[in-house]
């Protein structure tokens, strides 16, 4: 089935407010490409779940599509329409499975070398939506902070490497009490500026008190989620014919009332998608902390993500760091504290992606330590300070 | 998220930062090692001039996997992770900056395609031949090689199929056995491997999928008879090595003593535990894999076999996206196929090989297949690279 023959009961198995989305906007769907339109339908089935700033998203770019006259969104998908897809990608159920076709486009994209040409026809696309929308408003700057290095006592490499450039290293920071003051700082911002999902509390390990206006998701507290998930999956690979690909098929269709959550049914489905859909999330607490902050970034347009970093698990053989058997773990804080200097960068640049990032700020502190890097429009590039300073002072550079 | 969150975005164009890595990297290299620009295609290969030692005449290329970037390997920021290569190896070899990949971003695939100089479209994750004849059929058909003359060495079950594809007048018998290290381990151990499961880890592209390991009775055999070893030592020394590309290379050494082949392939594949996220893990495979190769180059210069007539090309099989590619997630993957997944590196140094010297145009990954078909004299017809004539 091409776009063109969409209609009504093609939508009856999404979610209520999905379906209305999708019928609102049912004209711009018929004339969009298939290279193009499953991606749209992958976000929009999960529009019922979605956090409010990804609605107002979806909202504001169907609506731009819907302002322009059929010449221009002819103009505007003429990347995509130029790629030559399969007939058995026509014939897959795109509107039901839109993930598992993108993953099938992907693959088709790249072994017909016209991977090169989707890109290309993406962004052009994506500045094209940019330019011609208007981007949320916000009633503060945006701040982000990494807290890295817990339990490491002592570290001789250098830290924030690749941050330096873009802020002030600081070397003499007093850590008493650094962790209580950001996650303070934090739940005031939140009063402030109350948003729903705008200020996010993530810890790579269990949560430390925190003010209840900051959203938190612990990798800890997923404990029992993470355990029933890994279960599932020693389940699904020991059955025959299962492969990766069918194993992915499977945890994307897993809800979260399956793997024992059910409270806040956003928030739910969000840690769900981070332990299925992220790599290595189910196993490494510090790629769970990195990914999720990617994630709340690129979805939930916060305006506070503060991320703390906890010993990850050894290396083990994957069959071992799958298994669900809850033991004791050997941890690695050194390794730990490496994984998270570099994730602190990622949760930089993934800020940086977000519109007033030139007004946002950034601070990533090495826990209990004297070492931080501050970034922000009234601090200076590539300076070092050895004046001492506490936590709080560091806050009111940063924050504002 | 806005609906076109799952699109990509590009800042400099793709030749723009190839370039710019390229330059990068030729610049700091001249400077730590003494390498200089080649600009020139003089001069002609001891391979071509040596004919009599034909017979004698040896390849060894080890795929520096899987997916490594510049920034953690030449490029400056990285070199301090390949400190063997870049002191003990590269002031001995040509050097090239661009290794292009436009194929398909899988490691089979990739590695499919530098073994037959097509870029390959065979699914990833299924144990098929290549598409094309590979150069080990090339080489045997040509050069009349028997079967013990060349193998692979290779770190997974996906890729025991790599030796040889099925196109008519090569295909199967004509090209190159495969060795599993993995495999001889699970025939030895007997299902007692409790210890060694850090040695089994078959796959780190799609880490929760575990795939049932095989190994039995050939692989026994191949303990035996081609590696002459017994399975007490071969299970003593697997409990000394901490990672599959460790008992890879002590494979490889084994195969070297006991059949000098003349064209032998080592796949490593440690460093694709990138796809776990843990910067630091990934960061560790990169300095093994540097350690590993420095001791295979050293293991061939004491070796009489291999001395003075061997040449050993060093290359990833491909990259992995960029820190600022806003499709991916840094190190961890290699799916934007952005220019940092694509844009490597090629080192080859050895017999015939010109020490000390650094090429900056792109070559491509395609492009080993026929390169080595003209050093070695055999015909890599239907391949579709390039001579990379610096090297001739």
């Amino acid at each position: 089935m091409l776009p063109a023959q969409l209609n009504a009961s093609h939508f009856v198995h999404y979610p209520p407010q999905a379906r209305g989305l999708a019928l609102q906007h049912l004209s711009v769907l018929q004339e969009a490409p298939l290279s193009f339109l499953p991606a749209v339908l992958r976000e929009m089935i999960e529009y019922d779940y979605a956090f409010p700033a990804e609605r107002a998203a979806m909202e504001r770019d169907l609506g731009q599509l819907e302002v322009l006259s059929p010449k221009e969104r002819a103009e505007w998908f003429s990347g995509f329409s130029r790629l030559h897809l399969s007939a058995a990608l026509d014939q897959f159920d795109w509107v039901n499975l839109p993930l598992q076709f993108t993953e099938q486009l992907s693959a088709y994209l790249w072994s017909t070398n016209q991977m090169d040409a989707f890109r290309t026809a993406a962004t052009v696309y994506g500045d094209r939506m940019r330019a011609a929308t208007a981007p949320e408003t916000h009633p503060a700057r945006r701040v982000g902070v990494a807290v890295i290095g817990q339990g490491v006592t002592t570290h001789e490499g250098q830290l924030f490497e690749k941050l330096r450039a873009h802020g002030t290293y600081f070397s003499n920071i007093r850590p008493e009490g650094g962790l209580a003051e950001l996650l303070a700082a934090a739940g005031s911002r939140a009063q402030a500026h109350p948003s729903p999902y705008g200020h996010w509390y993530i810890e790579g390990g269990s949560p430390a008190d925190h003010p209840s206006p900051l959203t938190c998701v612990s990798y800890e507290r997923l404990r029992a989620t993470r355990e029933a998930l890994l279960g599932q999956i020693q389940d699904q690979v020991s059955k025959p014919g299962m492969g990766p690909e069918a194993l992915r098929s499977y945890l994307t269709k897993l809800s979260p009332a399956q793997l024992g959550l059910q409270g806040d049914v956003v928030l739910d489905r969000f840690q769900v998608k981070l332990l299925t859909e992220g790599s290595g999330t189910q196993i490494f607490s510090t790629t769970f902390a990195q990914w999720a902050a990617r994630e709340v970034l690129r979805r939930a347009d916060p305006l506070t993500v503060l991320v703390r970093f906890a010993p990850r698990q050894r290396q083990r053989p994957m069959s071992d760091l799958l298994s669900s058997d809850g033991g004791t773990l050997d941890l690695d804080p050194k390794g730990s504290l490496i994984d998270a200097d570099m994730a602190a960068y990622y949760h930089w640049i993934n800020q940086n992606r977000l519109p007033g990032a030139e007004q946002s700020s950034f601070l990533a502190w090495f826990e209990g330590h004297s070492q931080a890097v501050a970034i922000g429009p009234a601090l200076p590039r590539g300076t070092k300070s050895d004046s001492p300073l506490t936590v709080k002072n560091l806050i009111s550079l940063v924050f504002g | 998220m806005s609906l076109v969150s799952g699109l990509t975005q590009l800042k400099l164009s793709s030749m723009e930062i190839a370039g710019s890595l390229g330059r990068s990297r030729r610049d700091f290299l001249r400077d730590a090692s003494g390498l200089v620009l080649g600009s020139s295609l003089g001069g002609s290969s001891a391979f071509l001039q040596g004919q009599t030692q034909q017979k004698k005449r040896k390849v060894v290329v080890v795929t520096f996997g899987g997916g490594a970037r510049d920034q953690e390997t030449f490029a400056p920021e990285g070199q301090v992770n390949i400190s063997h290569m870049l002191h003990e190896l590269a002031p001995r070899s040509t050097f090239f900056t661009q290794m292009m990949n436009k194929g398909i971003l899988g490691h089979y695939v990739a590695t499919a395609s530098l073994a037959t100089g097509v870029y390959e479209t065979l699914n990833n994750f299924s144990a098929v031949p290549p598409g094309h004849p590979t150069v080990f059929e090339y080489f045997r058909k040509d050069l009349k090689r028997p079967l013990s003359n060349t193998w692979v060495i290779a770190p997974s079950n996906g890729f025991n199929r790599i030796g040889e594809s099925e196109e008519r007048g090569y295909g199967p018998g004509s090209g190159a056995r495969v060795i599993l290290p993995k495999h001889l381990l699970k025939a030895a151990s007997s299902g007692s491997s409790a210890d060694l499961k850090h040695l089994l880890l078959d796959s780190y592209e799609t880490p929760l999928y575990t795939p049932h390991l095989g190994g039995g009775e050939i692989e026994l055999q191949q303990l035996d008879a081609i590696l002459k070893l017994s399975v007490a030592d071969f299970m003593s020394h697997a409990r000394s090595v901490s990672s599959p590309d460790e008992l890879s290379m002590y494979i490889a050494k084994r195969l070297m003593r006991e059949q000098s082949p003349s064209l032998l392939w080592i796949t490593m594949h440690d460093i694709d535990i990138a796809h776990s996220g843990a910067y630091s893990l990934y960061v560790e495979a990169i300095q093994r894999t540097d350690r590993l190769c420095a001791d295979l180059w050293r293991a061939i210069e004491s070796d009489p076999e291999y001395a003075g007539n061997t040449t050993l090309f060093i290359l990833p099989d491909f990259g992995r996206d960029a820190d600022m590619e806003a499709g991916g997630n840094g190190f961890q993957h290699h799916r934007t196929g952005d220019t940092a997944s694509r844009t490597t590196w090629m080192m080859a140094l050895g017999a015939g090989i010109r020490e000390g010297v650094i090429y900056d145009r792109p070559v491509q990954s395609i492009d080993l297949v026929p390169t080595l078909g003209a050093m070695m004299g055999f015909s890599a017809k239907l391949s579709q690279g390039q001579l990379i004539r610096e090297l001739l």
